[in-house]
């Protein structure tokens, strides 16, 4: 049957040694110094929703490319993370970091209850898990009387960071949010290099092999669906903060879809990969916004053409063109 | 009986009817599932559009050419067939040698786009596609009245499941079938084309879901995403079934729509996610499904 041992599906460019090789100091370096200063060329609103979903790419990511296991229910955690703090920031006039933190604990409490139960099936049968999973979040959100059902939760304050900083300034507050995101990055880039990162890709290359090697192969796992659900619960809590909203699109199954089609397009297990498919996709919703069902008419396109033509991704191809692992 | 627990037994037996409704898209759609799954190994993510294209080739009969009904059960099961066959060779064939959630990624892609290709086209506000004149009405059966056109879609459902389980368990072609998803090398060996039964396959099980959309279309509004969420509890469905068991997956379908029916009568609140509840219950007990055989 299907196990993740014959997964064909992870690039060259995912075999990363251990230790951090220096052409990654470089990009994160130059990374930072670009978003440093895009807020005087670019809008901040705009860069920061980039930011969430790079964040929500590269938790996704974590589990996917580097864990070889699809979830198709990530939305469960951005969401249910959003609504959290969202509530806590608005009823309960929580500062920011504690909202935030809040809906971080609850998404990671909820990716403790849904992955022990979805790692039990492997391959497409997780992936269906985690979906109906999600799908039972979902319908918990519309009936739940906190979350204001079809309105969602709006108008949340973006209060004062430390209960001193304004962040009602767009400006501030995007500092506020590369600081969080940017760490977080730093942080996923840590554990995948890590040693347990290192197992992680064993399993995912050869299970049975993990196994017999002596490996706790389900705690691994397990491990590291919660740290996934944990990051996308980082980026859905963030975003409720930036967009002051937390609605029912962040935990439909469209979300979860979308967040695939970045790690996808810009490359499952590469580092940078879920970066640079979060700018493409974020910068295409915003360009085509009016066209109504054309934007998920194109989603789909982009996700038949990169899994026929295109498996590596963008930063895939990039790497295996440069022969350096990105 | 049912006074003493508060339950009307109309509300019982309604309920219930309903159940069995829902419980017959469930068994279609799982069972074309299973059987696609059977023999390509991949989850058909686009079932569910699939599903609604069946119910829209329909109403597009039915509108643009004044095709009725009954001529509709025949032929948009082999148009939209037909699109499968051609997705299958164009696309699908092409990722038989990769990991089998490129499969599911691919026709979740083509989901999207049938989707939103036909909300550019009618909107989301639903079309209606009358019932034909010579199911309208109702029977009294005594203890509840029977919308005739309800009761035509459990027996039709119960029919085409019952056909597909004999075609494939009881005939020659259903054991060339069954050879193949076990070993379709040697199945090959022996002069049987396993490419073109594969492309049959998928065109089949497409077909199953259009006839179940023809069946839903006078039931619920036609519209482009009548299939989206319904594929999610199909899938919950299946994964309590277990796909290894045709029998397994229709059973499984009616039985959990009628577990959500009474779900329904007696905790409404709960009868939309009752059956992710099973599921989660059903992988703590036994996480290869109902019917599924270990790994």
């Amino acid at each position: 049957m299907t196990t993740q041992s014959e997964s064909g599906y992870r690039s060259e460019a995912a075999a990363l040694p251990i230790g951090t090789p220096r052409h990654h100091l470089v990009i994160f370096t130059g990374l930072l110094v670009l978003l440093l200063l895009a807020p005087s060329v670019l809008y901040p609103v705009f860069l920061m929703k980039v930011l969430c979903f790079a964040l929500f790419a590269s938790a996704l990511n974590l589990l996917l490319g580097f864990g070889g296991l699809l979830s198709f229910g990530h939305a469960a955690f951005f969401g249910s993370s959003s609504y959290v703090a969202a509530h806590a920031a608005k009823v309960w006039g929580f500062n920011p970091e504690f909202a935030i933190l809040l809906g971080v604990a609850a998404s990671a409490v909820l990716g403790l209850v849904i992955g022990a139960l979805a790692i039990r099936r492997q391959g497409i049968y997780f992936a269906m898990v985690t979906l109906a999973f999600a799908q039972m979040v979902f319908f918990f959100a519309l009936q739940a009387p906190f979350t204001g059902g079809e309105d969602g939760i709006q108008a949340v304050p973006r209060g004062k960071l430390f209960g001193f900083i304004d962040l009602a300034a767009d400006r501030t507050l995007y500092f506020v949010v590369l600081a969080i995101v940017f760490g977080a990055l730093l942080l996923i880039y840590r554990i995948i290099h890590s040693p347990f990162g290192q197992v992680l890709k064993a399993i995912r290359d050869n299970e049975p092999r993990s196994i017999s090697l002596g490996y706790k192969v389900n705690r691994y796992k397990l491990a590291v669906f919660v740290m996934s659900a944990t990051f996308a619960g980082l980026a859905g809590a963030t975003k409720a903060v930036v967009f002051q909203l937390a609605s029912l699109t962040d935990v439909y199954w469209t979300m979860s879809g979308e967040v695939v089609l970045m790690t996808l397009l810009g490359g499952m297990g590469t580092v940078f990969g879920p970066l640079v498919g979060a700018a493409v996709i974020v910068t295409m919703q915003n360009y085509f916004a009016g066209f109504g069902a054309w934007v998920t008419v194109l989603q789909g396109v982009i996700f038949v053409v990169s899994v026929l033509l295109f498996r590596e991704g963008i930063v895939g191809v990039l790497a295996r063109w440069l022969k350096k692992p990105l | 009986m049912f006074e003493l627990l508060g339950i009307p037994p109309q509300a019982l037996f309604g309920q219930l009817l309903l159940g069995l409704i829902n419980g017959s898209f469930y068994a279609l759609l799982s069972l074309g599932l299973a059987v696609i799954f059977g023999l390509l190994n991949i989850i058909n993510f686009s079932h569910g559009a699939q599903y609604m294209m069946g119910a829209f080739v329909a109403w597009m009969l039915l509108t643009y050419t004044g095709i009725n009904y009954w001529w509709a059960l025949l032929i948009v099961p082999i148009v939209v067939g037909a699109t499968g066959i051609v997705i299958e060779r164009v696309m699908i064939s092409r990722l038989y040698h990769l990991d089998h959630l490129y499969g599911l990624l691919l026709t979740f892609g083509l989901a999207l786009i049938i989707q939103g290709l036909f909300r550019n086209q009618y909107g989301v506000s639903g079309l209606p596609y009358s019932i034909p004149a010579e199911l309208s009405g109702g029977t009294n059966l005594g203890f509840m009245f029977l919308p005739n056109y309800r009761g035509w879609v459990i027996i039709a459902s119960v029919v085409v499941c019952f056909a597909t389980w004999f075609a494939i368990e009881k005939t020659r072609l259903g054991a060339y079938l069954r050879a193949a998803t076990e070993n379709p090398t040697l199945v090959g060996a022996f002069g049987i084309n396993v490419p073109r039964m594969i492309t049959l396959t998928y065109g089949f099980g497409v077909a199953l879901a259009a006839l179940a959309g023809v069946l839903a279309a006078p039931i619920y509004s036609v519209n482009p995403n009548m299939g989206a969420d319904l594929i999610i509890v199909v899938f919950a469905v299946v994964v309590i079934g277990g796909m290894g068991s045709i029998l397994g997956a229709i059973l499984t379908g009616f039985g959990l729509g009628i577990v959500e029916g009474l779900t329904r009568v007696v905790y409404p609140e709960g009868s939309a996610v009752v059956i992710f509840v099973i599921m989660a219950i059903v992988l703590l007990v036994k996480p290869a499904g109902l019917f599924g055989r270990t790994q």
